[in-house]
């Protein structure tokens, strides 16, 4: 990758970034940690792999996304902001009674928004859908969607894991965030569901594994994606939760916790510093 | 006497979805390993490439089947009652409710029409649950001609619905020359100026047959057939409550939830009248012929007459009548 475009996305990240602490705090609750760990692949989504228009969010061929891990909308909400969907701005209001911006994804009342979701397992199944419909109607839109690591214990995943590779869904692309902690603990204290990898290859996907913080390590993975015919791509992409502000980094505390004014501060300063240095 | 058809409201869905794929090349649908049963394989046989089995998978379906209208087709997704409404609940709440997709759920075999099967099998608690999403629209056929003409119906509205068919066949009450189905209208299908019997489903045939056993009783029992339940037509309901003072719901459903739940929380609101329910007594259902399982538990004509009687029997004001 293009050592300029990489400094681009990651100096978009670090703001999206910004946005999520920035709409958790001023929400006082919402999930940043789980919002970091997804930060750079939303990134990298709607900024190079997503033929998407945002002064027309609904173009009838546009590339669709599916945040099947629906509680992380803080991240999705500043990329898509970033992207120009809506104004940044309205970060600030996450989850305030006269927001747009909801707890969890809703498609009509924000725009870029392709499905409401939050219950975990069935943002998937949606994409599914959006992938079958495509190839039904001879269109070459590519479908996305994004599961947590946590999420694929919901049986619902493993239908549509089934159903994709059935009717060699090529359009599709899973990304699975292996940031491997869940509200109640790790995923092996809570009901482990590993070996990941393996259960995709298992249900006929092309499974590629990556580093879900690495832009070259995630460019590659949907370039290749996109070569291969017949079968849907799952991409596990290993992560940190809280990746970005150090004191979230692998705490599971920091799922569903907004900051103090405290740890605000702490957290904003982080990341203004890692913004200066990208930008220096 | 002219011979009555028996048909089952499954066979008007299956007659309606072929018919649709030659007139709408919008319409996919989609089933869970029932196609047989749920007469959508009439449509995958003629049309293969519209047509998309989910497997045993009834949560997945319904996301599918969102995903599937996202990418702008109508799309009728079939299980029993049970697994439509019952497993995929939350499915179909979330992923077609909550966003008002343009997906139809259509299940069937609801009711104790099931028959042998048994109560694993029996759904009575499905309209309760379909009509506790907002936005929801539930249509429940009298005959096969009503199914076959709500099914063309629902395809032509741009929103989630939920459309309850039978196993068993039953009596053909409808002509197929002249009915016209009328979305969200309740029809008065005999008149009566006593009480006034709320059906729907096969409870409908019952209600015609329970009103004129009453008939010769010397009462007077007007029928309303409803076949939406949701949005329910309010004007008819209340027009029966002011003219004939005392109303009796019946449906092949629990008792609670259902219609008559839907016309007793209209009632009273607006003007209470005695409202008496017939359907399942909030009880499971049990295997055996579905006719006879019918008269078990009270989802006939009998007892729809009997509740007529005493449901005039409880009028203690005087009402207004014409």
């Amino acid at each position: 990758m293009e050592l300029d475009l990489k400094r681009q996305l990651q100096i978009n990240a670090c703001k999206a970034r910004m946005g999520v602490i920035e709409g958790t705090f001023s929400a006082q609750s919402g999930h940043p940690g789980g919002s970091l760990s997804i930060t750079d692949v939303l990134t990298y989504l709607y900024f190079v792999e997503m033929n998407v228009n945002p002064q027309e969010p609904k173009w009838e061929n546009r590339d669709r996304f599916v945040l099947s891990k629906g509680h992380t909308a803080p991240a999705l909400y500043s990329v898509l902001a970033l992207r120009g969907f809506f104004s940044f701005e309205e970060i600030k209001t996450l989850r305030k009674s006269d927001s747009m911006l909801q707890g969890h994804p809703s498609m009509h009342m924000t725009p870029g928004i392709d499905m409401s979701t939050g219950s975990l397992g069935q943002g998937i199944s949606v994409a599914v859908g959006m992938a079958l419909g495509a190839k039904l109607a001879n269109k070459d839109y590519r479908v996305y969607t994004a599961l947590g690591d946590g999420e694929i214990q919901e049986g619902q995943v493993w239908e549509a894991a089934m159903f994709a590779s059935a009717k060699g869904l090529d359009n599709l692309v899973a990304v699975i965030d292996n940031n491997n902690l869940q509200i109640d603990g790790t995923l092996e204290e809570v009901n482990s569901p590993y070996p990941i990898p393996e259960k995709f290859e298992a249900f006929g996907w092309n499974v590629i594994k990556i580093d879900g913080h690495d832009f070259d390590s995630i460019d590659s993975a949907f370039k290749d994606a996109k070569q291969i015919k017949g079968k849907p791509t799952a991409i596990i992409a290993k992560s940190v939760k809280g990746k970005g502000v150090s004191f979230m980094e692998n705490n599971g505390s920091w799922h569903g916790k907004a900051t103090n004014s405290e740890q605000y501060e702490q957290a904003m300063n982080e990341l203004k510093n890692t913004l200066s240095e990208l930008e220096a | 006497m002219a011979e009555v058809i028996k048909a089952a409201t499954r066979d008007g869905y299956g007659d309606a979805l072929l018919e649709l794929g030659k007139t709408n090349d919008k319409v996919v649908v989609m089933d869970a390993d029932l196609a047989g049963a749920t007469k959508t394989g009439v449509f995958k046989k003629a049309y293969p490439d519209k047509f998309f089995n989910a497997g045993i998978a009834e949560g997945n379906l319904m996301g599918v089947a969102a995903g599937l209208s996202l990418s702008g087709y109508t799309v009728f997704a079939s299980s029993f009652a049970m697994f439509a409404a019952g497993r995929a609940f939350e499915q179909v709440r979330n992923s077609i409710g909550y966003p008002h997709l343009n997906v139809k759920v259509a299940a069937t075999h609801a009711g104790i029409s099931v028959g042998e099967d048994g109560a694993s099998h029996q759904c009575c608690e499905d309209i309760a649950l379909m009509r506790t999403i907002p936005g929801m629209v539930i249509i429940n056929p009298a005959d096969d001609v009503e199914a076959k003409a709500a099914t063309i119906a629902a395809s032509e509205y741009d929103g989630p619905v939920y459309l309850r068919f039978g196993r068993l066949a039953v009596p053909r009450i409808f002509d197929q020359n002249t009915y016209k189905f009328e979305w969200g209208k309740g029809k008065k299908i005999r008149d009566g100026i006593d009480v006034t019997i709320v059906a729907t489903g096969l409870m409908v045939n019952e209600a015609l047959t329970a009103a004129e056993m009453l008939e010769v009783e010397g009462v007077s029992a007007r029928v309303i057939n409803i076949h939406t339940i949701k949005p329910l037509d309010k004007d008819i309901i209340m027009e029966a409550a002011y003219e004939t003072g005392a109303i009796v719901t019946a449906e092949e459903h629990n008792v609670i939830g259902g219609l008559g739940g839907a016309v007793s929380e209209l009632v009273c609101e607006k003007f209470p009248v005695p409202v008496l329910k017939v359907g399942v007594n909030d009880t499971f259902g049990r295997s055996g012929p579905a006719k006879e399982l019918l008269g078990i538990y009270g989802l006939d004509c009998k007892h729809i007459a009997e509740k007529a009687k005493q449901a005039i029997a409880f009028k203690i004001v005087p009402q207004i009548k014409n």
